[in-house]
């Protein structure tokens, strides 16, 4: 089972409710034989990635992510211009007898290695940020991605993370998501089994509710809401899941306590211990509302990962037309 | 001789347009005979790399040299690599004004990218 | 005409409750400035819930498109699924049959498509095609402390700084024709393209930080970010008696870093107040901790901002 947390607006507690989550599915796994896998916990805010600071893992496996990105072997290129001409994102560009390659504008896909006539185009990675997990010692096991400051795109960070951090067929996994709405945001949340929904019951916390629950819509996901910070605002957030049908499985009153523990690193569970039940309760709602049989995606060992190069695809490419014939 | 203005209005009578990747219309005029064409910008309507897309226009029509109010990273870079002089309108009002200006020599030339961008890097 | 920009990393810290007080001060305030506002948080816009302006245009932002297989073409083949690196394309069941009308053939994935047409040029029988979309709105809207620009990217639609570069273009295009003094912008969280684009060609970036473990972490790569687009920033710190440690944290680092702090604003339950009110919180209730903390804050930046050099 795959729970996704989300929110659309920034810092009403996604990564509050994830780590605590985490936390209280690694204590129950201790009250199981035989015990289950622990939980993966996937920090997918890779642009500020905050998870942790409250879980502490040591991380034990690191990987340099990134795109592959064309190279041009000028003494075969006839400047006949086909990769500019295939590049959807202008990342190529053909000026006169020079070919320029914009690495910050390219998304890896491939299209011009595969076009150009002379095969003068080959592929080498360019780093973009790093993979780090741990070992599940603490009960948890923990990844991450961390992407480098200066480049623009999360999102290819956050799509390997998934595949390189791929769970066991039973594992739960713990999505912490980045805030917003957009192509980060659906990378972390897509093949979700569940969205969690955390937000602010004030008018920035409701309005931007409404554009993540139209994301769930999008990707036809089961959803809920948590209310942290209940009390601070208004009524807004509760009409809304009411008049659409969107669960409150949890409310997390405003506390300063909980506000102070959280600035110092404290999971929530650990500043109010009492809380473990409610989360319980929501994982054992969440479990329940999610339909039996939940895919698990695990890693395809015939997709690419960054490591390859364009001739394993050239080469399965062949081979699929030669299949074909 | 051929060099490129960006305009806002496809006539050599236009206001100059101060951007060099989005600017509406590139104008291609010979400064001696003042022949003259006009064609849209294929930067404007770029939803990214405009300014590449722009270079690439310049050097698919061999232009001499290019005149304009603002080059960023990468269309600096392209025309760079391709060998194209980049000069700056200053307070020219039109195009007649640009080229009039041109030919008495008293545009500057750019030696570097006129502004920050979203993408500051390109390599070849 | 000058750039302001408002960031932060993490979110939530208070970015959107600061711009809408800058607004608020730089019409009415002691140091008047006249500013054009916009908001670059495109796919989570809220400073129109504190400014309450009237819309007066509204326009479409298309977006990158996406690949469409039409099944009277498709022949089977599966390089499209072997060509795409973005998982977009789905292959058809079992007991499909190649050249069938009808049941799912080969299709993509349109949240998963990233536009790159390389199935396009790969298939062998032109079954493909690509379909701009539309991806969302931008608006030009008055607000009572001067023009506001904002968009609503349409959710799960790309970010890729496209349409938060059109609003600031916009924004500095009716700026510089009308003769405004500064344009302020309400930055998004994070640090990728959507914050670079709202970043570049800015005189001077305020970060603002929260004094917590994940706010200082945040804040740190904000301005590791500035400093790499090489805009000057400066810090203040919100919320600031919620954790003193971490508030002192952040003066060291400031200081180690030769960043200016310009300010601590206590934690006051009068923001969130405003905020339902549909007002600036320096508007709201001028008297309150908050709001002369924010004042205090925005003297300085305004004084930055009268001393520096144009980029524009």
């Amino acid at each position: 089972m795959r729970i996704a947390v989300a929110s659309g607006k920034g810092g009403t507690g996604k990564t509050t409710v994830a780590t605590s989550l985490a936390l209280c599915l690694a204590a129950d796994r201790t009250q199981t034989q035989p015990a289950p896998d622990p939980p993966l916990f996937l920090d997918c805010d890779v642009e500020a990635p905050n998870a942790h600071l409250f879980l502490k893992p040591t991380f034990e496996r690191r990987q340099e992510v990134g795109l592959l990105i064309p190279r041009v072997d000028e003494a075969r290129c006839t400047h006949c211009g086909k990769c500019a001409e295939v590049c959807q994102y202008h990342a190529i560009a053909v000026l006169g007898k020079k070919v320029l390659v914009f690495p910050q504008l390219c998304h890896g896909c491939g299209s011009c290695t595969l076009t150009c006539p002379e095969h003068a185009i080959s592929e080498m990675p360019d780093v973009m940020g790093v993979l780090e997990s741990s070992t599940a010692d603490s009960g948890i096991h923990f990844a991450r991605g961390v992407m480098n400051v200066g480049e623009p795109m999360a999102t290819p960070v956050i799509r390997q993370l998934k595949k390189w951090a791929a769970p066991k067929p039973d594992q739960v996994v713990i999505v912490d998501a980045p805030p917003g709405t957009s192509c980060p945001v659906v990378e972390s949340v897509r093949g979700a089994d569940f969205l969690l929904l955390v937000t602010e019951p004030t008018p920035f916390g409701l309005h931007d509710l409404k554009l993540a629950v139209q994301v769930g819509r999008e990707l036809n996901l089961p959803m809920g809401v948590v209310v942290n910070r209940d009390g601070i605002g208004d009524g807004g957030v509760d009409n809304f899941c009411e008049t659409e049908g969107l669960p409150i499985l949890m409310r997390i009153p405003f506390d300063r306590a909980i506000a102070e523990g959280i600035a110092q690193g404290q999971p929530l569970v650990d500043i109010h211990p009492e809380y473990r039940v409610q989360f319980q309760e929501m994982l054992m709602r969440i479990a329940k509302g999610v339909s039996g049989s939940a895919e698990q995606i695990t890693s395809d060992e015939s997709i690419p990962l960054f490591e390859a190069t364009i001739l394993d695809f050239k080469r399965k490419l062949t081979q699929g037309r030669n299949r074909k014939d | 001789m051929k060099i490129i203005i960006t305009t806002v209005s496809p006539t050599i009578e236009s206001e100059v347009d101060p951007r060099f990747g989005r600017g509406v219309y590139l104008l291609v005029v010979d400064p001696d005979t003042m022949e003259w064409q006009t064609h849209p910008n294929p930067g404007a309507s770029a939803s990214g790399g405009a300014g590449i897309q722009a270079a690439q226009f310049v050097t698919e029509h061999k232009a001499d040299a290019v005149i304009s109010g603002d080059f960023g990273p990468h269309a600096f870079e392209a025309l760079h690599a391709a060998g194209v002089p980049m000069y700056l309108f200053d307070n020219s009002r039109t195009a007649q004004d640009v080229i009039a200006r041109f030919k008495a020599g008293q545009l500057e030339q750019v030696g570097a990218a006129t502004r920050e961008d979203c993408h500051p890097e390109g390599k070849a | 005409m000058k750039q302001l920009v408002i960031l932060s990393g993490k979110g939530g810290t208070g970015k959107t409750s600061l711009a809408a007080a800058f607004a608020h001060l730089a019409c009415d305030g002691p140091m008047p400035l006249r500013a054009v506002l916009a908001d670059a948080d495109v796919d989570a816009a809220n400073l129109e819930l504190v400014l309450q302006p009237c819309s007066l245009e509204q326009h479409e932002f298309m977006g990158g498109s996406k690949a469409i297989i039409d099944p009277a073409k498709c022949e089977g083949c599966d390089i499209c699924t072997q060509v795409c690196r973005f998982d977009a394309v789905i292959s058809p069941r079992p007991n499909w049959a190649r050249g069938a009308q009808g049941g799912e053939g080969y299709h993509v994935d349109p949240i998963a498509c990233d536009g790159c047409a390389a199935c396009v040029y790969q298939c062998p029988t032109q079954a493909i095609h690509m379909e701009p979309q539309l991806a969302g709105h931008w608006f030009r809207s008055e607000s009572r402390y001067g023009p506001l620009f904002h968009a609503a990217l349409r959710p799960a639609h790309e970010n890729s700084g496209k349409l938060v570069t059109l609003v600031k273009q916009q924004a500095r295009l009716l700026g510089l024709d009308e003769g405004y003094q500064v344009v302020i912008v309400d930055g998004p969280p994070g640090i990728g393209c959507p914050v670079i684009s709202a970043a570049s060609g800015a005189d001077l970036a305020v970060i603002v930080a929260e004094p917590t473990a994940a706010g200082i972490h945040d804040m740190r790569r904000a301005l590791e970010t500035t400093a790499h687009f090489r805009v000057k920033s400066l810090v203040c710190i919100n919320k600031a008696d919620i954790y003193p440690a971490g508030a002192e944290q952040i003066d060291a680092y400031c200081r180690e870093h030769d960043v200016e702090m310009v300010g601590r604003i206590p934690f006051d339950a009068t923001v969130t107040e405003a905020m339902v009110h549909g007002e600036p919180v320096t508007a709201y209730r001028p008297a309150e901790p908050a709001s002369q903390a924010v004042r205090d804050i925005w003297h300085r930046v305004a004084g930055h901002l009268n001393h520096r050099e144009s980029k524009t």
